[in-house]
């Protein structure tokens, strides 16, 4: 009865209906599970060492002291905080690839202020200056790139990524400005002796402050984008433009408006960054985060809660992989492949969530 | 069916690749679990932990690793190595959670951990904390925080004498004329550990070929491959005969080897990269200082605050000639230098060696003590001679001599 000899391909794709939350997460689940023993087989052939020492060395990296679990959460709020940063412009479709340039510049204009205002004001104006300085530092670096798509319909991606070449200049040349001693083009702890411009620490705890901020900011972004006026208007321009604009928003204010928020946020993790950890701005004091965090808002699907989740993975990951080199001798470059292959399973199991595979039926032989 | 067999296959392979995993565990738990416990009991056994600013592939990392393995595995002590450690907060982190591990004595080796390395010591002062290429060792004050360097400028003289050795050997073979004779110098920052050094190369190469001049390029970085390698060539096409570095890339000496200039190196040899332009690298040895500084804790005696290698601790080395490069006798030079260096028969900044704008220099007040003030607070200059790494151990040497020229 069969009709023409039809080449049916081997398999082809079709776009699932929406998974029952158990089922994506088993997906979720088995992905992680199969990244591991990739990564545990990888391991054992090109190093000899035993999947699961390194796995244990791993999650010893990460929770082994009270201080490791410290550092990890100061890290994961820190990523977390840029992942909440650009999150409403991704929602709106803006691809803010431009993150780690705004926070640079927040951490300058916070470097800049504990460095000429040190000891000259009383502290709490100081501190009070550098919020100030670095969210609007960080807000006009992301408007700038905004004004132009909005006004010009420039190109958003390329424009943020140059912004972000822009600011790192911009910071070696007052790294330049303001080093000690001459010539190093280092400038060190600032106000080391006073303290002058440090933002306060709870208690003996030295990170507290920061968690709490970004914990703070999630629950902000969280109701911001799924419950406010705002949050519904950027989410209408990102789906379409043009609907965006018959129902009669103004999609260049809409636009500005999201971007500045978007660096906003970024300006509070470089003065987190500057004024409350490292006290001091070098060129890689962004360390990247503006780019991992693009990563961690897209796995979480936009999701301020969900990106908890995902910037916990990853920082574990990074911090886990500090603790392999130095155990087992093996170069950074070995943790990056074994955080290459779980990230690749995680965003690769997307794929099975929102599509499945039809084989070829075979028919004929059941006939 | 196909389904099935799908199913059948993909677990049957997960199975296999559990055993192999588990086999696996269990082969490796023993002999990895002995190994660990050998090196991590024995409670007298003293722990080092280090920090690196990059990993083995940086040729400045690389020279601190080697040198902590070998000071490690002569003196019994445990070693715990940090790399990729940036010069932020990480710094301090890295440093206290080496004092968690337990260590005793904790080393970091780049300029910009200094003041987070400042803020470990303090919280720990039952914990030895060492610094190489820092300055604040001898203001701050602190009972367990050392700075290190070595007269390196010694070695890079010695160095610069086997590049005269090969510029005089290409006058004679008529490639230039002694006029011509220009070096390149490829440099991080102007800073004095970098313009001592290159300072004292020029001096060495000077002692030997007394016309020739020396250009140097600026990157901005302690280590940028790519702009290493862009600042060598630009000095190749501007006429330089011969290059040497101060940058911790392979940058400048690759350059070198693909367009045929030799090239007098740093931090080690890299003559398997460079067979053919290769010719002689000064680097400091590190193990002297690693050793010293464990056989102190051992004793129990205080570390000096600023402690400086020289050629007689063993800290500053020359690497082997690469005769396939250099000037025939250039090793009989160098070890003819050495001797004199070592005896004290010639200061590598002797006064009457170089001139500032066509003047010997009588005076000098360098800036010894890293202030907000960027002053001269000593007087350097004595009988005659500028006495480098005298009063810290890191270089203050920072004077713009004659025959040098710095392009952008």
């Amino acid at each position: 009865m069969n009709k023409t000899k039809n080449h049916e391909p081997l398999f082809h794709i079709v776009k699932r209906d929406s998974l029952p939350v158990y089922k994506s997460w088993g997906i979720r689940i088995i992905a992680i599970l199969a990244a591991l023993i990739v990564a545990g087989v990888i391991t054992m052939l090109l190093t000899g060492e035993n999947p699961i020492n390194v796995y244990l060395t791993m999650f010893k990296g990460a929770f082994g002291t009270s201080r490791r679990i410290w550092s990890l959460l100061q890290s994961l709020a820190m990523l977390l905080c840029v992942a909440l940063a650009v999150t409403p412009a991704f929602m709106m479709r803006f691809w803010n690839i431009g993150a780690e340039g705004q926070v640079l510049i927040g951490g300058l204009a916070t470097a800049a202020c504990m460095i000429t205002l040190g000891d000259k004001i009383p502290n709490a104006l100081l501190i009070i200056v550098m919020i100030v300085a670095s969210i609007s530092a960080a807000a006009i670096w992301a408007l700038i790139p905004a004004f132009f798509k909005a006004k010009f319909n420039t190109n958003e991606t390329l424009f943020t990524l140059m912004m972000n070449y822009v600011a790192i200049q911009l910071v070696s040349y007052f790294e330049k400005l303001w080093e000690n001693p001459k010539g190093s083009s280092n400038i060190g702890i600032i106000n080391q002796a006073t303290h002058a411009g440090w933002l306060p620490t709870i208690g003996n705890f030295d990170y507290l402050l920061n968690i709490i901020v970004v914990l703070a900011l999630t629950v902000f972004m969280y109701i911001y984008l799924k419950y406010s006026k705002h949050g519904y208007e950027l989410t209408v321009v990102g789906e379409s433009e043009n609907t965006a604009r018959y129902i009669g928003l103004n999609v260049k204010k809409v636009i500005m408006r999201t971007m500045i928020l978007s660096g906003a946020v970024c300006g509070i993790a470089g003065l987190l960054l500057v004024g409350g950890t490292n006290h001091t701005i070098t060129t890689t004091t962004a360390g990247g985060r503006g780019f991992t965090a693009i990563m961690v808002s897209w796995l979480a699907k936009f999701n301020p809660i969900y990106m908890i989740l995902t910037a916990f993975l990853i920082t574990f990951l990074e911090s886990g992989a500090g603790e392999i080199s130095t155990v087992f001798g093996l170069n950074e470059s070995f943790s990056d492949i074994i955080t290459g292959i779980i990230i690749f399973f995680i965003i690769g199991c997307e794929f099975f969530i929102n599509y499945k595979l039809h084989f070829r039926s075979s028919h004929k032989e059941v006939k | 069916m196909f389904k099935k067999l799908l199913s059948i296959t993909l677990a049957a392979l997960m199975v296999l690749s559990f055993a192999a995993v588990f086999t696996g565990c269990g082969s490796n738990n023993s002999s990895s679990n002995s190994s660990g416990e050998s090196s991590g009991k024995s409670a007298d056994s003293l722990k080092f932990g280090f920090i690196y600013l990059h990993d083995e592939n940086s040729t400045y990392d690389n020279n601190f690793l080697t040198a902590a393995k070998e000071a490690c595995e002569k003196m019994g002590a445990e070693m715990i190595n940090k790399t990729n450690i940036d010069e932020s907060d990480a710094c301090k982190e890295a440093a206290l959670d080496l004092v968690d591990q337990g260590c005793d004595i904790i080393f970091a080796d780049s300029f910009g951990h200094e003041d987070f390395m400042i803020e470990a010591a303090k919280a720990n002062p039952d914990v030895q904390f060492l610094h190489a290429t820092g300055t604040k060792a001898h203001t701050e004050k602190l009972d367990n925080f050392h700075n290190a360097f070595a007269s390196i400028y010694e070695g890079r003289y010695l160095a610069g004498v086997a590049a005269g050795m090969k510029i005089n050997e290409m006058i004679e073979e008529g490639k230039f004329t002694k006029d011509e004779a220009k070096m390149g110098y490829v440099g991080a920052h102007p800073y004095a550990e970098v313009k001592s050094g290159y300072t004292s190369f020029y001096l060495g190469a000077k002692s030997v070929c007394p016309t020739v001049t020396m250009e140097v390029k600026f990157t901005g970085s302690w280590y940028d491959e790519t702009l290493e390698k862009e600042a060598a060539n630009k000095l190749i096409s501007d006429g330089c005969v011969l290059i040497s570095q101060h940058a911790d890339s392979m940058g400048a000496p690759t350059a070198c080897e693909s367009a045929g200039v030799p090239n007098v190196s740093y931090n080690g040899s890299t003559v398997s990269a460079c067979p053919n332009t290769f010719i002689v690298s000064s680097k400091i040895n590190w193990a002297p200082y690693f050793e010293y500084a464990i056989k102190c804790v051992q004793e129990g005696k205080a570390i000096d605050t600023d402690w400086t290698g020289t050629i007689a601790t063993g800290s500053v080395e020359l690497t082997e000639v690469n005769e396939k490069a250099a000037a025939k006798g250039t090793q009989e030079a160098i070890d003819a230098a050495k001797a004199d260096l070592e005896s004290g028969k010639i200061n590598v900044f002797d006064t009457a060696n170089f001139t500032v704008k066509g003047e010997a220099l009588t005076s000098y007040m360098a800036d010894v003590d890293t202030d907000a003030e960027f002053k001269g607070d000593t007087e350097v200059i004595k009988d005659g001679v500028f006495e480098e790494s005298k009063y810290r151990s890191a270089p203050y040497f920072d004077v713009d001599i004659d025959g040098i020229s710095v392009i952008e």
